[in-house]
């Protein structure tokens, strides 16, 4: 079973990625936050992550920067999955290394329209 | 709905887009027609039905057909079709056709999602391509669909339907809720309203023929009949491309499935090593 993190600040959202993502045959794990993100794909990488931009303390964008300069660990896929949704949001995510990008709000057919795009399903 | 309604309507469906109408299907004629009823002053279906049996309007008739139409549909739907014309069709053609021109043919276009997913695949690849002399020609019997498709605005949630998102950044415009796709592209696709149950003759000859997700409305008959005459239309060593619930088996002798390429057809005389 492939792994997927789910990172956002929301409860209902990471309850409603969690349902759809458990449907699609992943094993969820959940992350509040950028920084609470970064210490659980250090230690455990996910096979992708499902990432919120807007989040206190570190937020999507900063954590994606931050997992890709790690160095010597397998690095995951990337989806974004935001309420931001114009072209320069969505550029900089991809010129940061994200693999993909959502603009909420999300329904179980835009999530796996968009895995299997990135090759997960 | 009384027997003899529906069948009144399921014989003007078949005559005039080949629509199957299945008695399961009551519910989508009352949801679809009760609207066209209104706009045009009717009381409800009922109405609308004595008005087609006394009049033989072409309009009303054109609309209902219309409204009966199963529209949905997204970009590099399936996916695997688009891989299969990327990787193997159009480097097969690109060896043949020392004239360096292609013909496609979407035959069912819809709103557009997949004559302009071609044409994004070869803009992807346009040092090879802008040489060659390639047309997309996209028709459907609704001129409402064909409209959508020519101003090329899409929602958000259809441009998230199968759409990668390098290809939203690169040939998409955005402009507040709606996403425009580029002229560039939207230049690429010819659209023309057209019924597959007439004639293919003003058509002319086509190379690549996508025909999915259509087929599955008509009846036996009327499927073998339409690809019969597209067998006539496609080159002989042209590829044709059926939605995933869509085969020729037990249709027409006509077409052959290339074996493990999932929805790609060849003509039935075409060489085995055509497409591998
Ligand atoms: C479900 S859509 C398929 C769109 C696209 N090919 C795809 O696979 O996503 C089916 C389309 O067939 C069109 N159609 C139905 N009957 C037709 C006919 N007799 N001639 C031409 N188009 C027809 C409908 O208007 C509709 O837009």
């Amino acid at each position: 079973m492939k792994q997927c993190l789910v990172v956002d600040d929301s409860k209902v959202i990471r309850r409603v990625a969690r349902r759809i993502l458990e449907e699609l045959n992943f094993e969820v794990e959940e992350a509040v936050d950028g920084k609470d993100a970064l210490e659980k794909s250090l230690s455990n990488t996910p096979a992708v992550v499902l990432l919120d931009w807007n989040m206190p303390v570190m937020d999507g964008l900063e954590y994606l920067k931050a997992m890709r300069a790690s160095p010597n660990i397998a690095q995951p896929i990337v989806v974004f999955c935001t309420t931001e949704n114009d072209m320069s949001h969505i550029r900089a995510a991809i010129e940061a290394g994200a693999n993909e990008y959502i603009m909420k709000p999300f329904d179980r057919e835009i999530i796996e329209a968009k895995f299997s795009q990135c090759g997960l399903l | 709905m009384r027997t003899e309604d529906f069948d009144f309507l399921a014989k003007l469906l078949k005559q005039r887009s080949g629509l199957m109408l299945t008695q399961d299907k009551v519910y989508l004629l009352e949801s679809r027609l009760t609207p066209i009823a209104r706009e045009r002053g009717l009381a409800g279906l009922d109405e609308l039905i004595s008005k087609l049996r006394s009049s033989r309007d072409e309009g009303l008739m054109n609309d209902v057909t219309e409204a009966m139409t199963t529209n949905e549909s997204f970009f590099f739907r399936d996916n695997t079709p688009f891989d299969l014309f990327r990787d193997h069709v159009l480097p097969m053609l690109e060896k043949r056709r020392t004239n360096k021109k292609i013909r496609i043919w979407c035959a069912a276009a819809s709103t557009g999602q997949e004559p302009y997913s071609l044409a994004m695949i070869l803009k992807e690849n346009w040092h090879k391509w802008q040489s060659w002399n390639i047309e997309i020609i996209a028709t459907d019997i609704s001129a409402q669909v064909l409209d959508k498709a020519k101003r090329g605005h899409y929602s958000q949630f259809e441009v998230q339907r199968g759409l990668p998102i390098q290809m939203l950044i690169k040939y998409f415009k955005q402009d507040g809720e709606v996403w425009k796709i580029s002229d560039e592209i939207r230049r690429m696709v010819n659209y023309r309203e057209f019924n597959l149950l007439d004639n293919f003759a003003s058509l002319g000859q086509c190379d690549i023929l996508f025909c999915r997700n259509v087929l599955i409305y008509f009846d036996q008959p009327t499927k073998s009949d339409v690809l019969g005459r597209m067998s006539q239309l496609l080159a002989a060593d042209g590829a044709l491309f059926l939605g995933s619930a869509e085969t020729v088996l037990g249709i027409t002798d006509k077409f052959r499935p290339v074996r493990s390429r999932r929805g790609l057809y060849v003509q039935s005389a075409a060489p085995d090593d055509l497409i591998t």
